[in-house]
């Protein structure tokens, strides 16, 4: 059965893809909907039986790992072979609910906002093949189908991005997406293959389940003064940096929100985003073998957080301001695994980085679908042109502010729990740590407000006749459903459901760190609230005084000019450039030399054939009496 | 007799679609002639796959099957000695396949058609027999068969400077044949030990070892260059970019499609299978020449603005990239050659079936000219993009299956001097995205450049055909690469063992 | 009857056929150098009809080599005559100068 849940999007996607054309945008969208939602059914039944069916449980209590198939896909040795395989574990279970859940609700979503869009079956088309790719990453069995299923989403991510391809701007992000992707790529495909070499073996499980084996296997080789399992492991670890947009190559995400709304929830905020996280995760036995890799993780994802969360506080666009949000996030999520250690409350840093990847993904997916439904409303990306919209969009409004309450960090709503999982954690590794992400925390609860006030409060502009309104039903329908969600997620008993070693504890709330992180969110909301509940000069007086970090946060400190510059400025202009002018002039100059030698050589002793019969006499008159001398001479 | 090798055929149906096109009379005719012989050869060549891989299931375990040996010219001892194991038949379907997508190509091929057939079909002769034979000899002829009509292809139906491009395609090639003669004579004539009697035959020489290693440590890099010289190998790739950029649509498609194969094909079965010492031994020097044309040609490509060039340059690195793995000298990385020359063969014709109906229509190759063909052919462009795709290495298309074999085989290799080199070949794949992406941004998406192209049109239908013939290759080989692996992988380990005796 | 010396038949031979050579190499009209190459022969034969009478007086090859030559010349003669008339008929001229047009 599990194979079907690949099979049905794989299947959407080419029928749609090759006949989609000739149908009606209705019976595309229908048809769209329907093969997500049976997708969708079938990962739910595998997902509910694996963590309540009870056959997925040893004697001693662990949730097992168990490969519901494995079919060979190419051989290169006799080790190492890729499989293409279903992995059922805590983890990959997880995200079979997350996956289709948001993707279900993207498609019932699209349903209402790409309505009369040129290109909606291509749109549809593009989803599922996402949805494929994205299924089948997440139960790759070894981790070169990871890989392959990792460039599948960052193509699939490339198409939709670039789905208004008119746009110029919608085509250099796409560009911008895929290519730095692709670098980062560049380190994972390198960590996979020293890995595997040392290894022997792609499988996931071979490698996670013996890890003392593993380290063994790199008999202590070391290179540059790191072990080289530590180079694998970073460079792995650099392929998810590139995928979940972590610094310094987080440059694509703000720009991929070109793409359509509903693409930005899925693939931006929601699921594929998650995957370097979802790869650390997968491999973290490996990585609790070097302290080095984990702290490398650390300070990536520390340092992430807190730039994105400045970064936001400064952005005019909302959905930038909800794609630093994302970054800052996932962060979050990172730096949870890189501080989660087994000694400390038994591993919680993993529980809680998956916890919270669970319920980002439902709030912000909230967030991003309600920033689409005012964007259809007031067709602007610009808060300026929004202000007041409470009173005109009550369901947004109302699905908005709880998704922001989540993201804060209220109780009881679910980002409050997850988040104060991963606080814990990180105090649990280092002060250090958990000051810093606390803080986070609070820069996370004041942009997050500011956002909501500027849309919501702030002013009462003037829209003419033509008011803004609550979208239709099937793109409210989205927005309650994941409300709905965000506010009982965390309630879930995750401790019971996913951890590092499957075996299930129950997580207990540190009333320190929840008393002071809940402080915390509420004081930055009240600051919001005080700066832009309504019209006032303070913000930009702020702004003024602090004239310099506030326009570096608002060109997020530059790194896009940094990259344009090394791209521009660096590759093209001075190596490109000098390649081809070498190719032209020098190699070919040389060839084209030859040519000219051979042609000047020819030119110049053809003189000696001019076909004039008075020269040749000539000549041999010559030399028949040079030769008669030189004869009589030597007889002489 | 002859006649009962099913290999002969490959070069009879040429050869009478040859006859049949002299008695042409009308361009209907000439097409008749030309579809009905390339689906005969794709017949003919898929049946031999099948077959072939049912003797090699009931046991059949010879270096090389149905092999045959006609005396030719007995003083020297050459032979017509045909044979093929594995590999080779992945190159004759290969070229059946292209030849036949090019038929379709050029349907509208003008002026002088009936000529313009003749000379692409005494090509495509020159390229089965090359792959079918096993008498250095014979090889060697096929090979000259196969280079000289180019000139004429080039020079008469092309497009440009075509007339110095021809010349200089012709001659750079014909260097690279005169280094491979010598090594060829220099390897028949320490073919067999004192007193033995010299031979032609691949499979004689091989067995006799009787090269000493002085010899090939002389004769080794001479024909390698020589065929290297065929696969675009830095600095003697130049060739390749104007040649290419010159050339008609069909020819481009075969050349670079099948001609540019030769050259890596040969570079393992004559180069490193009869002079494995050498092989060994002198790797490293080729290694770094190739490692520069994986990079060079991506980086090439990045800056240029006519598409002909941009995908030339392209081939540079991809065939760099044939040779560079099968200098890695173990199985995976070269099965992971023939992969990539299938690969980069079939996408390189569908990418130059593509240009020649973009050019054909807006009559400019040059991408700053062009823009947003999405719109206004949208099966072209889609058809592009899907190439592009399996030029940077997508999973589901032929180019990410071969470049991961590639590497995975290469860093086999446990030294840091392969190693590096391998991370350097790897690092190719962020520049492709680059200049594909590039192209693909300018050429296809964003507004619509110049208004005269509103009014062009879509593909015709023979057009695509052709696309989609090979469209559905790139895409069969990417999802199911076991069975071509499979195919390939017993054909290496005789050229393993000689090298690691 | 008393014979002349030898140098006597030489020396005009030989100045023949200097001239002959002198004017072959030097002028530029065709018939001029038609006519230098006649006297070129004819110093030949004379050398022939010479040498046969000093050397073996009893034989008569080279009387018969004479003729032969003389028979040879006349047909060359008028085939190079036939040729510079049709190269005047088309081009007006007979300079070998401007006789150019086939070089290269």
């Amino acid at each position: 059965m599990s194979i079907f849940i690949l099979c049905i999007p794989l299947f959407m996607f080419l029928f749609l893809g090759l006949v989609g054309m000739k149908l009606s945008h209705k019976l595309t969208g229908f048809l769209g909907c329907l093969g997500m939602g049976a997708c969708l059914t079938l990962c739910y039944i595998t997902s509910f039986t694996y963590f309540f069916g009870g056959d997925f449980v040893n004697e001693a209590g662990e949730r097992i790992q168990s490969i519901l198939w494995n079919t060979t896909w190419l051989q290169f040795t006799d080790h190492l072979v890729i499989r293409l395989g279903f992995l059922l574990d805590p983890i990959s279970a997880m995200m079979l609910v997350v996956i289709p859940t948001i993707s279900f609700m993207v498609h019932v979503y699209s349903l209402g906002y790409m309505e009369g869009e040129k290109g909606f079956q291509r749109y549809y088309a593009f989803l599922s093949l996402f949805s494929f790719s994205m299924l089948g990453l997440v139960v790759a069995t070894n981790i070169f189908q990871m890989y392959i299923f990792w460039e599948l989403v960052g193509a699939s991510s490339y198409l939709l991005i670039g789905f208004f391809y008119k746009l110029p701007s919608a085509v250099s992000a796409s560009k911008k997406a895929f290519i730095v992707t692709r670098f980062a790529d560049l380190g994972f495909l390198v960590g996979i293959l020293i890995l595997s070499y040392y290894t022997k073996t792609f499988n996931f499980l071979d490698m996670t389940s013996n890890p003392e084996g593993v380290f063994g296997s790199f008999e202590g080789a070391t290179f540059m003064g790191a072990s080289v399992l530590t180079w694998a492991l970073v460079l792995i670890f650099m392929g998810g940096m590139g995928k979940s947009a972590m610094l310094p190559l987080h440059i694509w995400l703000p720009d991929a929100m070109e793409g359509p709304t509903p693409v930005s929830a899925l693939i931006h905020a929601a699921t594929m985003v998650v995957a370097g996280v979802y790869l650390v995760a997968r491999l973290f036995p490996l990585y609790l073998l070097e302290e080095a890799a984990l702290t490398i993780i650390t300070v990536v994802g520390c340092l992430t957080a807190f730039y994105a969360a400045v970064v936001a506080c400064a952005q005019v666009d909302i959905k930038r301001v909800l794609a630093f949000s994302t970054i800052s996030q996932i962060a979050f999520m990172i730096t949870s695994l890189g501080v989660a250690r087994p000694e400390i409350h038994e591993g919680l840093g993993y529980m809680a980085s998956m916890f919270h990847l669970f319920t980002h993904a439902m709030f912000k997916a909230l967030l991003f679908l309600g920033a689409g439904a005012l964007i259809h409303a007031v067709h602007s990306n610009n808060y300026t042109a929004m202000g007041g919209l409470r009173k005109y969009m009550p369901v947004t409004h109302v699905t908005f502010l709880i998704g922001c309450l989540a993201i804060a960090g209220i109780w009881p709503f679910a980002g409050f729990f997850s988040k104060d999982e991963i606080l814990s954690a990180a105090y649990g590794n280092h002060w250090f740590w958990g000051l810093w992400l606390s803080m986070v925390a609070g820069l996370t609860a004041f942009y997050m407000f500011r956002l909501y006030y500027l849309i919501f409060w702030w002013k009462n502009p003037d829209f003419g006749h033509h008011t803004p309104h609550d979208p239709p039903l099937a793109m409210k329908f989205p927005l309650i459903f994941l409300a709905a969600v965000s506010c009982v997620a965390g309630f879930i008993p995750f401790g019971h459901l996913v951890t590092w070693n499957r075996e299930p504890y129950t997580i207990h709330i540190d009333p320190v760190v929840a008393a002071s992180s809940l402080g915390i969110a509420i004081v930055a909301i009240l600051l919001a609230t005080y700066m832009y509940r309504k019209e006032n000069p303070l913000p930009d007086k702020l702004a003024n005084t602090f004239h310099g970090l506030w326009t570096a946060a608002h060109h997020r400190f530059y790194w896009d000019e940094l990259y344009l510059w090394i791209t521009h400025k660096v590759i093209f202009n001075s190596i490109c450039k000098p390649i081809a002018w070498f190719d032209r002039h020098i190699i070919d100059g040389t060839m084209d030399g030859f040519a000219r030698v051979t042609q000047w050589a020819s030119c110049s002793i053809r003189g000696l054939q001019s076909g004039n019969v008075q020269t040749y006499v000539w000549i041999y008159l010559i030399g028949a009496l040079l030769m008669a001398t030189v004869t009589w001479l030597c007889l002489l | 007799m002859i006649f009962s090798n099913i290999l002969i055929y490959f070069v009879v149906i040429p050869l009478v679609m040859l006859g049949g096109l002299f008695l042409c009379r009308n361009m209907n005719q000439i097409r008749t002639v030309a579809v009905i012989g390339s689906t005969a050869l794709l017949a003919l060549s898929v049946y031999l796959m099948f077959d072939f891989l049912q003797l090699r299931a009931a046991g059949a375990d010879d270096i090389m099957l149905y092999q045959g040996s006609w005396m030719w010219f007995e003083p020297l001892n050459i032979h017509l000695a045909v044979g093929v194991d594995g590999i080779s038949v992945a190159m004759i379907l290969l070229s059946a396949i292209i030849v036949f997508a090019g038929t379709f190509a050029s349907w509208k091929i003008t002026p002088l058609p009936k000529d313009f057939f003749l000379w692409l079909i005494l090509l495509s002769t020159g390229v089965f027999g090359f792959f079918i034979s096993i008498d250095l000899f014979t090889m060697f002829m096929f090979y000259e068969v196969a280079l000289i009509p180019m000139y004429l292809l080039i020079g008469l139906w092309g497009t440009g400077r075509k007339e110095y491009s021809a010349m200089k395609l012709t001659l750079m090639l014909m260097g690279g044949s005169a280094f491979l003669l010598l090594g060829i004579l220099g390897i028949y004539y320490h073919s067999a030990p004192e007193g033995g009697r010299l031979t032609m035959n691949l499979l004689e020489i091989s067995a006799n070892d009787a090269i000493d290693h002085n010899w090939q440590y002389f004769l080794f890099p001479i024909t390698f260059v020589g065929f290297g010289v065929l696969g675009a190998m830095f600095p003697f790739h130049t060739w390749s970019p104007d040649g290419h950029a010159s050339a008609p649509t069909a020819v481009s498609m075969l050349h670079a499609g099948v001609l540019m194969k030769l050259g890596g094909y040969g570079c393992f079965r004559v180069a490193i299978y009869l002079m494995p010492f050498a092989a060994n031994e002198l790797s490293w020097i080729f290694l770094i020449l190739t490692g520069i044309s994986v990079v060079y040609g991506a980086f090439s490509a990045c800056v240029q603005t006519d598409l002909k060039y941009i995908n030339a340059y392209s081939s540079v690195s991809h065939c760099g990239l044939v040779l560079f793995a099968i200098l890695m000298l173990n199985n995976t990385a070269m099965t992971g050659a023939v992969m990539q020359m299938l690969s980069h063969g079939l996408m390189t014709a569908l990418f130059f079936a593509l240009i020649g109906m973009i050019y054909g229509r807006t009559h400019t190759r040059d991408i700053r000219q062009m823009g947003g063909l999405m719109k206004i052919m949208p099966f072209l462009a889609v058809c592009y993009v899907i190439a592009g795709m399996a030029s940077l290495g997508l999973p589901g298309l032929s180019g990410f299956v071969a470049e991961m074999t590639i590497f995975v085989g290469s860093f086999q290799n446990s030294d840091f001097f392969h190693r590096a080199f391998t991370i350097v070949a790897c690092s190719s794949i962020v520049i492709t995205a680059v200049y594909i992406l590039r192209v693909v941004g300018k050429l296809l998406f964003g507004p619509v450049q110049d208004e005269h192209h509103l009014q062009l049109t879509d593909a015709t239908w023979w057009e695509r055909f052709s696309t989609i013939t090979l469209i559905v290759c790139v895409a069969g080989i990417g999802c199911f690469p076991n069975w071509i692996a499979g195919l390939l992988h017993d054909s290496f380990i005789p050229i393993i063992e000689v090298l690691t005796k | 009857m008393e014979k002349l010396p030898i140098a006597l038949y030489i020396i005009p031979s030989l100045i023949m056929f200097c001239c002959g050579v002198y004017g072959f190499i030097t002028r530029k009209n065709m018939i001029a150098i038609l006519i230098s190459l006649e006297l070129m022969l004819n110093s030949v034969d004379i050398n022939f009809v010479v040498f046969n009478r000093f050397l073996y007086p009893g034989q008569l090859e080279g009387m018969m080599f004479t003729l032969f030559a003389i028979a040879i010349a006349a047909a060359e003669t008028a085939l190079a005559i036939a040729i510079i008339v049709n190269i005047f008929r088309a081009v007006k001229n007979i300079d070998i100068r401007d006789l150019n047009k086939m070089k290269f």
